[in-house]
């Protein structure tokens, strides 16, 4: 505290970013959409629950239940890599950490969700 | 990282105890930070049976220690009815203002701690600077394009009314400081007394810099460290919303967007 700063100037800091407006409205977007598809996902488990491969195959085969399962998909890994930056920025303050993590998070995400939609679509497009 | 555990040279320790000269009633024990920047020396925890008869606040006390017990027991006080902020302290794990919580509302020994995660200046005194300046850097005041009028800017009764819940907070910092968003990023977020400051100008129906406002609060720090934790709303002596304020300020930033 002594370094001769006005205290104005600390406060100010580098001005304010002008965005963040996005990530808050994609953030509940996304949370919205995970309430309901959440429950479409669990009802869809437990009704597979004693289902055989075949059956469960022809399921998620069937094109409403692949298009949910990708958007469920979709914004799952969304959600998350919302949810995990914001923590990264809460609490890790070493900088140059901040920023490995948050490209690791982003890459995790994007790569999860595109294997994840793969198999779906492997199953959907009948291979 | 955010640090979760004190560093060495301000873990609390073990201070005097000062009982109660014999013969006392209405002894209640108050155990008390203490710490001056003098001696380079640890915080402790000085504890105090104090003849409460005459005491039916917490400041009560704490100046009936001052003037009786220890002299150098430091606190801020002005007053002692609410309106002005300064003793604004940890009493019994929640922040709040000496002056106006009650000794009956104090449940067994009363822990009094400075507020939380501020750099202590000495005992219960909290170094504000940074508070302040953030208060300093929303530019609280009324701003207006067009020009002054020859009177004073009128306002309808039912614009008053949005002022309401807001022009009463008293920049005592309990709520920024019980926020753990404003402990870990107090340095960027502005917390939610001066974010409630923010509002109360962008609420106020002659201010016409509103635009301007709303963009110097969109910022994933400033105002997006807010995560509704609600700690603010529910420390607030003075029974404000700082949290509902922050999420109009959200709701107005989303609307303008179309």
């Amino acid at each position: 505290m002594n370094d001769l700063r006005n205290p104005l100037q600390r406060a100010l800091g580098l001005g304010s970013a002008k965005e963040g407006v996005n990530h808050w409205w994609r953030q509940r977007i996304t949370a919205l959409a995970l309430f309901f598809l959440g429950l479409w996902f669990m009802a869809l488990v437990l009704m597979l629950l004693h289902g055989d491969y075949t059956s469960v195959h022809a399921t998620l085969a069937d094109p409403i239940n692949a298009v949910l399962m990708l958007v469920f998909i979709i914004a799952l890994f969304w959600h998350m890599q919302l949810g995990l930056q914001v923590v990264i920025e809460d609490y890790v303050h070493t900088r140059w950490l901040g920023v490995v993590l948050q490209i690791a998070a982003r890459f995790y995400a994007v790569l999860a969700a595109l294997l994840a939609a793969l198999a779906v679509l492997r199953i959907a497009l009948g291979r | 990282m955010a640090e979760f555990s004190l560093p060495k040279n301000s873990k609390v320790q073990k201070g005097a105890h000062h009982p109660a000269p014999a013969g006392a009633n209405n002894v209640r024990t108050f155990r008390i930070y203490r710490w001056t920047p003098d001696d380079g020396r640890n915080p402790r925890l000085d504890s105090f049976d104090l003849d409460v008869s005459n005491c039916p606040m917490v400041l009560d006390a704490l100046l009936k220690i001052k003037n009786e017990i220890d002299a150098t027991l430091t606190l801020r006080r002005s007053c002692r009815e609410g309106i002005c902020g300064s003793c604004a302290m940890n009493i019994n794990g929640v922040n709040t203002l000496a002056c106006t919580t009650g000794l009956d509302e104090c449940e067994g020994d009363i822990s009094i701690y400075p507020l939380p995660h501020m750099p202590v200046v000495k005992d219960l005194v909290p170094d504000l600077t940074h508070f302040y300046a953030q208060h300093a850097a929303v530019r609280p005041w009324l701003r207006t394009e067009s020009a002054a009028p020859d009177r004073e800017r009128l306002q309808s009764p039912e614009d008053r009314k949005q002022l309401d819940g807001l022009y009463e907070c008293i920049l005592c910092a309990c709520c920024s400081t019980s926020c753990p968003s404003y402990w870990w990023n107090g340095d960027r977020y502005l917390g939610p007394a001066i974010l409630l400051q923010a509002y109360r100008w962008i609420v106020d129906s002659r201010d016409e810099d509103t635009g301007t406002r709303l963009d110097e609060l969109e910022d994933p720090f400033r105002l997006y460290r807010c995560h509704t934790i609600m700690n603010c709303t529910r420390t607030c002596p003075k029974g404000l919303n700082p949290a509902l304020a922050i999420a109009e300020i959200k709701k107005l930033i989303v609307a303008r967007r179309g």
